[in-house]
């Protein structure tokens, strides 16, 4: 199947050397960091973590948001998410990737990666982390290269890939969750240690997750004959409004809980990330406009006329994705170090080097996405009928 | 079956080499040529269940501070780095507001708010720097000292994050070059490793007090808290101490007289 990959348009072409363009930066930026050292970050002493972990924090819950769509197709024979499903788990397949090597870049002795495996530790999160993820993505690997294998040869998948299906959908949640638990449990941070981060995780993901694949949708539907269907894009939209209401209701709790209590450590990052505090207010702009992104993108959302509105819904969809990725991408992280054990501030802003190489492995996600969706686009546009006997190809 | 099996498995493959990291091979041929926890005990060394150290601020003044640290950063080879971002430091002076956060107020004296403080790794007796590692490169000896093993530590800096006490360093950028004079009995640093205090475990091996207890002229009291006749066990039954944060329940065991 991956020789369809091989195959394609001008612009397809010209999309696959911009990437490896974006790839090639990074990476040469990132040989740059791999010799002089994490010091040409932004990161520092008192915030210790930032860009990178904040992408693979987002990012997991991106890969765990496959389940919104397969879960309702395999396990509540949704037709209409038929044909998207392998969607849903090829965005899996490269947001793990990403994961894993936002978790390599941020390390700073990136040759011992395998002590993890050589000297596991049950009692740290990071290994139990490690674990699910790199379960996660060779289930939906294999979910979704064999279901659309068994679709272009024009049979129905095999029962003996059902279990794993169903396996790759309880899975999902854990690995999300795993991820909150990094930043939950640990003593004297106050903006993380909080027992609805997790829960928080997997709303904002589940918001996430969908608006990404309703752009991606939109996206196909304009330059492929390929069509996702219509139905399953609104029945996405959805899912990601309904999740976003939830998301910005766990904040809105969290919120409450710091100013009603008063406790000063409860209250110092939001303080921090909504006004600044002694002045400090690299953050404000972000949470400011993670805001207004949320106000925007609800409304579209939530009238019926403006969601069927395919140039509305764009929209809403990338004010979403973008919003989440502000807070989750950034705010959350860097608030949580802000301020320090010390209750003194010190403030991160990444710099260019640690951007490009942010960029470029982003830019190798959506390569991994690119190849896999040409395949899976190429089979779909051959087989013309869905599984449920409706066009799936346009005239 | 609609997927050749070649097909799946070089998929798998592939994406298993990125995720494991395939080039880590290279470390398991070239071992770290010692473990830096592995200090053999000489016939003179102190031993002790549970050490921890009393620091009386009162009798502890500046220059007195200042030579306990330089003592400290000397011999461990800690590099003197200007920039802040960067900067690594096993113990230092913190002002009381910083150190004890939340326990200070606004009636209280500038003099009292502003008292510069020792603070180091408290070697907690529920490290929570220990629990999230993981790789077990800093873990729990049996004397209750929070060590770090260089030569595993993989730099993720999870413990960083978990340390509630801001006691660890990262080193940024290669050290070496900010080293003023290195003391070849202790090992260097390489970058990309998180470096703290060990409570002197190399001078403890061969009988001697930690750096800075010697250098205090008697205001740190260093002992074994599992030892009721030792002075540390005296002064904390007899005394009013504090402790750093100890609500978080990390039992730190470095406490204060102020
Ligand atoms: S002070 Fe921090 S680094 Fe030291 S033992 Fe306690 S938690 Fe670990
Ligand atoms: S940075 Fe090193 S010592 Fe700290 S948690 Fe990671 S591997 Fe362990």
């Amino acid at each position: 199947m991956l020789e369809t990959a091989l195959k394609g348009s001008r612009t397809y072409w010209s999309w696959v050397i911009f990437l490896l363009a974006v790839i090639g930066v990074g990476f040469i930026s990132y040989i740059y960091q791999f010799r002089v050292g994490l010091g040409i970050t932004g990161m520092s002493r008192d915030v210790s973590w930032g860009l990178y972990i904040g992408q693979f924090t987002f990012l997991v819950g991106v890969a765990a948001s496959a389940v919104t769509i397969v879960l309702p197709y395999y396990l509540h024979n949704y037709k209409k998410y038929g044909r998207i499903a392998v969607l849903g788990e090829f965005v899996a397949v490269a947001s793990v990737t990403m994961c894993m090597l936002f978790i390599f870049v941020d390390l700073g002795q990136p040759l011992r990666v395998l002590n993890v495996l050589l000297h596991p530790t049950p009692r740290s999160v990071m290994f139990f982390d490690m674990v699910v993820l790199s379960g996660y993505l060779l289930l939906n690997i294999l979910c979704g290269w064999y279901v659309l294998g068994a679709e272009r040869k024009g049979v129905p998948p095999a029962a003996w890939i059902k279990p794993f299906i169903i396996l790759a959908i309880c899975w999902a949640p854990s690995i999300h969750i795993v991820t909150a638990f990094l930043y939950q449990g640990l003593p004297g941070r106050h903006y993380w240690l909080t027992a609805i981060m997790a829960a928080k995780f997997l709303s904002s993901a589940f918001a996430a997750g969908p608006s990404l694949l309703i752009v991606i949708s939109l996206i196909l539907r304009r330059f492929t004959r390929f069509d996702p269907g219509w139905e399953a894009i609104q029945t996405m939209a959805k899912t990601s409004l309904y999740f976003l209401i939830v998301t910005l209701a766990f904040y809105g709790f969290e919120l409450f809980t710091a100013f009603y209590s008063n406790i000063p450590g409860h209250m110092h990052s939001f303080k921090y990330l909504f006004t600044g505090i002694h002045g400090y207010t690299k953050l404000v702009p972000v949470m400011w406009i993670c805001t207004a992104l949320a106000a925007v993108a609800l409304p579209i959302l939530i009238i019926p006329q403006a969601r069927r509105n395919e140039t509305a819904l764009g929209f809403a969809a990338v004010a979403t994705f973008l919003c989440l990725w502000l807070e989750k991408g950034i705010s959350l992280v860097v608030g949580g170090f802000i301020p320090n054990p010390f209750e003194r501030v010190f403030e991160y802003w990444p710099t260019i080097p640690e951007t490009l190489i942010t960029l470029g492995v982003w830019g190798i996600g959506f390569f991994i996405l690119t190849i896999l969706y040409k395949v899976a686009v190429s089979v779909k546009e051959e087989a013309i009928f869905d599984k449920y006997g409706e066009r799936q190809v346009r005239v | 079956m609609g997927i050749s099996r070649r097909e799946f498995l070089k998929i798998a493959g592939a994406s298993a080499i990125v995720g494991l990291g395939g080039i880590s091979a290279i470390e398991i041929l070239h071992p770290g040529q010692f473990e830096a926890s592995q200090v053999s005990r000489g016939p003179k060394a102190l031993v002790g269940k549970r050490w921890a150290m009393v620091i009386d601020m009162k009798k502890l003044d500046k220059q007195t501070m200042q030579k306990c640290i330089d003592a400290c950063h000397r011999i461990h080879n800690v590099p003197d780095i200007e920039k802040p971002k960067e900067e690594i430091k096993w113990i230092w002076k913190e002002t009381f507001e910083h150190a004890f956060p939340g326990q200070e107020h606004e009636y209280m004296g500038e003099d009292i708010k502003h008292l510069p403080l020792l603070v180091l790794c408290n070697q907690c007796d529920n490290p929570a720097c220990v629990r999230v590692c993981p790789t077990k490169a800093t873990y729990k000896r049996e004397d209750g000292i929070v060590m770090m093993d260089m030569h595993r530590c993989i730099g993720c800096r999870f413990c960083m994050a978990a340390c509630p006490f801001g006691a660890r360093s990262f080193n940024w950028r290669d050290p070496r070059p900010f080293i003023k004079e290195e003391n070849k009995e202790y090992p260097t640093r390489m970058k990309g490793v998180v470096e703290k205090c060990t409570f002197c475990y190399e001078r403890l091996a061969v009988g001697l007090q930690p750096a800075c207890v010697e250098e205090s002229k008697g205001a740190i009291i260093f002992g074994d808290l599992e030892d009721p006749d030792s002075e540390v066990s005296k002064i904390l039954h007899s005394k009013y101490t504090i402790r750093r944060k100890s609500e978080l329940g990390t039992r730190p065991s470095v406490y204060y007289i102020v």
